[in-house]
């Protein structure tokens, strides 16, 4: 993805300063420091980085195949089996794909920083930032949706399993006005249901999350939920007595491991794990599993625009009402011929045939008229030259 | 102390207490130092069990997963059975090496100059800040190669291998340090008495006498830095790929394989961790393990 | 025969070119010692220039007091709220665990390797310890997540829960709800991994307590729990308060088994049993996924863990200096 020449530079760079840092040159050794912190200090000069990707594109790439990707872990199950299972073992051998479920702060961040070929996030680029990347890469970022997926809610306990919640309920959880199972809330939504004595340990995301977002997002809905008072967003202050897992994984694993666990999870650990989940009151006041007939509710009656910044949350019907979409981004220029027809490939390669897996894991895939539009925006890369 | 000591001994309620007579107090003294034998026996013996706890936990979950694949395949989606973690496993013996390559021979280098130079302020200022070195954070090392270099060159083999020869440079110039000076001054001054310079003395005499010694401190900050976790996490991030590029590809290794693996809630993948964590550990354990055996042969 | 005296040490014969050698060999050894100074100079150097654009943001004393840590997402400016008490606290309440549990522990090994332990199985027993040093952090991590947590810390938190909650003052620090990866979990294995370095410098000193001294409270009839009570761990006094900081040191730097256990909500709690974070174990929790602004107070965070844990250690080294270091404690 990256020329021989770039990767030598930044070596020789490396070396060199470790060599001027052991060689005891005091003076010498501060120089590429203090060029460095100043990078930091500037913030906004992610030029620098520019630069230097300019010059592969002009080398012309050498290194075929690889591609390296960061971002959401919303997402991290279905590109994993894309890559490893799909695309690498029955397309294109020769490929080197690498995600890293960073989260999707991470995944933004890399990608504007031009660290990775291709970001992933649950939520997409608003214009300022794409104005950002357009100053950043001196072309348009491009983005498109891959896949929808629902935000479930998760319990440590069997017993809980279907357990009816809504909006203001987990908002009372999560900002702690709720901390008992049995509290009269929970209770008056589940009449039928004998509940028990045992304290509510709720668990979110300590990174930074589209999962986040989403999640926060739907509880912030003002005529859905009541008394939500800490926003939306990927990141948000989440009161004493909750716990943060890092990552769909880290939540997973400690609602696994903490007795009255209870944490906001992508459908595809849910499912996968067998975790007990709770039924979530839907715009028309029905009470829903997050199965993958829910979710693609969401993903047909969702009226997507042509700049593909939207959200699909709280919809009614049978569809469940806290769904979000997968964001990929990929650059208009910059990327050199093999990287790019490698990403159109790939990501085509996704639209087109990686349907069953991604439902295999509870995502919803693109819905037929979509696919058009997405491949259409898939074969800009890198026609901005 | 012994001074304080003489009165407080027989504190003496019971009068006459001679040292042949048993008296209650003496009774009462002799069994609180019994106990006391009992206890520390025991703190002994609990101290032991983590130990043995983590070897057999680590062993008896990770044999499972342990097979030849686990080091010819990379790791596959975590819900999957089988693979391993060919991708982790490049990755750490690729950057170990570049590391120990950076570190090594300047940690002898340097101890070389504490021994045979150092005899002033500044050595005694290096000795003290290379002790102050050992205690770094492993965090800060990795914050400090990402803001220096990684910013710039992105994550990558190389920048993990930085981050890892920094963790590694005061363990080896310590413990050279340790060897260079068991080395005889008698050695040295027979050397200089047949006319050879000093760099030949050191590369004639005192090296191939603290060889021995000096493996085994290379032994030690090589275990150190395969175990080594948190810098590689702000330097070289990870892959699901095996990766060769020695820069501006992000780098696997077993460490943050396992890191991962723990983190996550499917079965096979945790199992992998295990399996991870009994290669790594036995890897790490036998060399620390031959490390000590040579030191301590070296120093008798 | 001059031919082959001339052989052997004919390297050893002061030529120019020797001579140059030597003066050269100097000045490479010469660097390679000043590297260490620069390598640490460079760390700080580094690391100081990009946190003190955020100590001036938020203030150095809102930084270190305030618990409002809110991460921004910007590229060019400070958006957030970065107050680090919360990770702060996390820090010094699982490494003052740790010691706390360590320690005792520790004065037992070393009071009965030295003077209890048959002689032969002295040595042995001292290196099984130090090697519970070489195991890698991370396994300890996956082990104390995976099991010791849940298995063996969980049933020990509800049972101190139970009977010590309701005890005024001190029971605050007991009460639930109880996380399966808090302060607490976190303590206990840190303990585990930190006894090896207080073990070694403890076991040292108080070999190093003067023999005759020994004998002579022996011989005025004291028995062996008063020899070790009133001579050896009194004459031994500062270096175990040494190797206590040493051991202290080396748990507030602990990332990543810190990480993984201590749970990672952003917040603090008075309860042992709350799921908090450190300042450590935040920067690796969150470092990936950080906007350039955070990552600039990650790094801030790093600094005043370095500035916390040199001090701790240097303390720590000059407590122990004056009884020499002990051999190989840099690898424990």
């Amino acid at each position: 993805m990256r020329t021989t020449t770039r990767r030598a530079a930044a070596t020789l760079a490396a070396i060199a300063l470790l060599a001027a840092a052991c060689g005891g040159g005091g003076l010498d050794a501060e120089i590429p420091t203090a060029d460095d912190a100043q990078d930091t200090d500037d913030t906004d000069t992610s030029d620098d980085g520019d630069d230097g990707d300019d010059g592969d594109e002009a080398d012309g790439g050498t290194i075929a195949g690889d591609l390296v990707g960061a971002g959401a872990t919303f997402v991290n199950p279905v590109f994993v089996d894309w890559i490893l299972d799909g695309y690498q073992a029955t397309v294109n051998p020769d490929a080197n794909i690498n995600y890293q479920s960073i989260g999707s702060g991470g995944g933004i961040e890399q990608f504007l920083l031009e660290q990775v070929d291709f970001g992933a996030s649950e939520r997409y680029l608003r214009d300022d930032t794409l104005e950002e990347a357009r100053e950043t890469r001196g072309c348009d970022a491009i983005q498109f949706p891959i896949v929808f997926g629902s935000v479930t809610i998760a319990f440590h306990d069997e017993f809980y399993d279907g357990l009816i919640l809504d909006g203001t309920t987990i908002g009372d959880i999560f900002e702690r006005r709720i901390t008992n199972y049995n509290a009269p809330a929970i209770q008056a939504l589940n009449p039928d249901r004998e509940l028990r004595d045992e304290d509510i340990i709720p668990v979110h995301r300590s990174d930074g999350s589209g999962t986040t977002s989403v999640f926060t997002t739907y509880l912030d809905l003002d005529d859905e939920v009541e008394g939500w008072t800490l926003g939306n967003g990927t990141e948000v202050q989440w009161p004493s007595g909750t716990i943060g897992g890092q990552g769909n994984e880290g939540v997973a694993a400690a609602v696994q491991q903490n007795p009255g666990g209870l944490g906001y999870l992508n459908q595809a650990y849910v499912l996968e794990q067998g975790f007990p989940q709770a039924q979530v009151i839907n715009a028309d006041g029905n009470p829903v599993f997050a199965t993958l007939e829910a979710t693609t509710v969401g993903a047909e009656v969702a009226e997507i625009p042509d700049n593909f910044q939207f959200d699909i949350l709280n919809i009614g019907g049978d569809g469940f009402p806290i769904t979000g979409t997968a964001w990929v981004f990929v650059w208009e220029c910059g990327y050199d011929d093999t990287t790019a027809a490698l990403l159109k490939d790939f990501w085509s390669w996704a639209v087109t045939e990686g349907g069953p897996q991604a439902e295999a894991l509870g995502y919803a895939p693109l819905g037929p008229s979509l696919q058009e539009r997405v491949l259409d925006a898939i074969d800009r890369i890198n026609s901005a030259e | 102390m012994s001074t304080t000591l003489t009165p407080t001994t027989p504190p003496a309620p019971t009068g006459p207490g001679g040292l042949r007579e048993i008296d209650a107090h003496t009774r009462g003294r002799k069994r609180r130092s019994l106990i006391a034998r009992y206890v520390l026996t025991a703190g002994m013996v609990i101290a032991l069990i983590p130990l043995l706890m983590i070897i057999w936990t680590v062993a008896s979950n990770g044999v499972g997963a342990l097979g030849w694949s686990f080091f010819t395949e990379i790791e596959p989606p975590a819900r999957r059975e089988g693979g391993g973690y060919l991708n982790g496993i490049v990755g750490t013996v690729y950057m170990v090496s570049i590391a120990s390559l950076l570190a090594i021979p300047l940690g002898i280098m340097a101890a070389i100059y504490l021994v045979e130079f150092g005899h002033g302020w500044l050595a005694r200022i290096i000795r003290f800040f290379t002790d102050v070195m050992t205690g770094v954070p492993s965090v800060f090392v990795g914050l400090f190669v990402y803001a220096a270099l990684v910013r710039q060159f992105r994550f990558g083999t190389i920048m993990g291998a930085i981050g890892l020869a920094i963790m590694m440079l005061p363990i080896v110039v310590r413990s050279s340090e340790e060897m260079l000076k068991l080395v005889p001054d008698d050695m040295r001054f027979a050397s200089f008495g047949l006319g050879a310079r000093r760099w030949q003395t050191v590369q004639k005499v005192v090296l191939p006498m603290a060889g021995p010694g000096i493996t085994t401190g290379a032994m030690l900050a090589v275990a150190r830095a395969a175990g080594e976790t948190a810098v590689l996490l702000l330097t070289a991030l990870g892959s699901l790929q095996v990766v060769t590029a020695l820069s501006g590809v992000a780098q696997s290794s077993i460490t943050l394989l396992i890191y991962d693996g723990a983190k996550q809630p499917f079965d096979p993948g945790k199992e992998r961790a295990w399996a991870g964590a009994l290669v790594l550990m036995g890897f790490v354990l036998l060399l620390t393990i031959t490390a000590r055996y040579i030191s301590s042969r070296a120093r008798r | 025969m001059s031919q082959t005296s001339s052989e052997a040490p004919g390297a050893l014969r002061v030529t120019g070119k020797a001579r140059f050698g030597d003066a050269f060999f100097r000045i490479i050894a010469y660097s390679a010692g000043l590297s260490v100074l620069v390598v640490l100079g460079l760390m700080i150097g580094t690391t100081t220039r990009d946190a003190l654009p955020v100590f001036e943001y938020q203030g150095l004393w809102s930084f270190f007091t305030s618990d409002e840590w809110r991460a921004g997402f910007s590229r060019t400016e400070f958006t957030g709220e970065y107050g680090a008490f919360s990770f702060i606290y996390g820090t010094l309440v699982t490494s003052l665990l740790a010691v706390v549990i360590a320690v005792p522990f520790a004065i037992a090994i070393s009071l009965y390797i030295n003077r209890i332990a048959p002689k032969r199985l002295a040595k042995p027993l001292a290196y099984t310890v130090e090697l519970l040093a070489a195991v890698p952090s991370v396994v300890f991590g996956l082990w104390g997540l995976l099991y010791f947590g849940p298995t063996y810390v969980r049933p020990v938190m509800e049972l101190l829960n139970s009977t010590l909650a309701p005890i005024p003052l001190v029971g605050i620090l007991f009460e639930g709800p109880i996380f399966t990866t808090s302060y607490f979990t976190a303590g206990v294995v840190l303990a585990i991994m930190i006894l090896p370095i207080i073990t070694a410098i403890t076991r040292e000193v108080t070999a190093q307590v003067a023999e005759d001294q020994v004998q002579a409270a022996y011989g005025m009839g004291a028995t062996d729990w008063e020899v070790m009570r009133k001579v050896i761990l009194r004459g031994a006094f500062p270096g175990i308060v040494g190797g206590t900081m040493l051991g202290l040191g080396r748990a507030l730097g602990e990332t990543i088994a810190v990480a993984m256990l201590v749970g990672g909500s952003q917040r603090w709690g008075l309860s042992l049993f709350f799921g908090g974070d450190s300042m450590a174990g935040h920067i690796a929790n969150t470092f990936q996924d950080a906007a350039p602004e955070t990552v600039l107070a990650l790094i801030a965070i790093g600094v005043g863990l370095f500035v916390i844990t040199v001090i701790v250690n240097v303390a720590a080294r000059a407590l122990v200096w004056r009884i020499g270091r002990v051999a190989g404690d840099a690898a424990l």
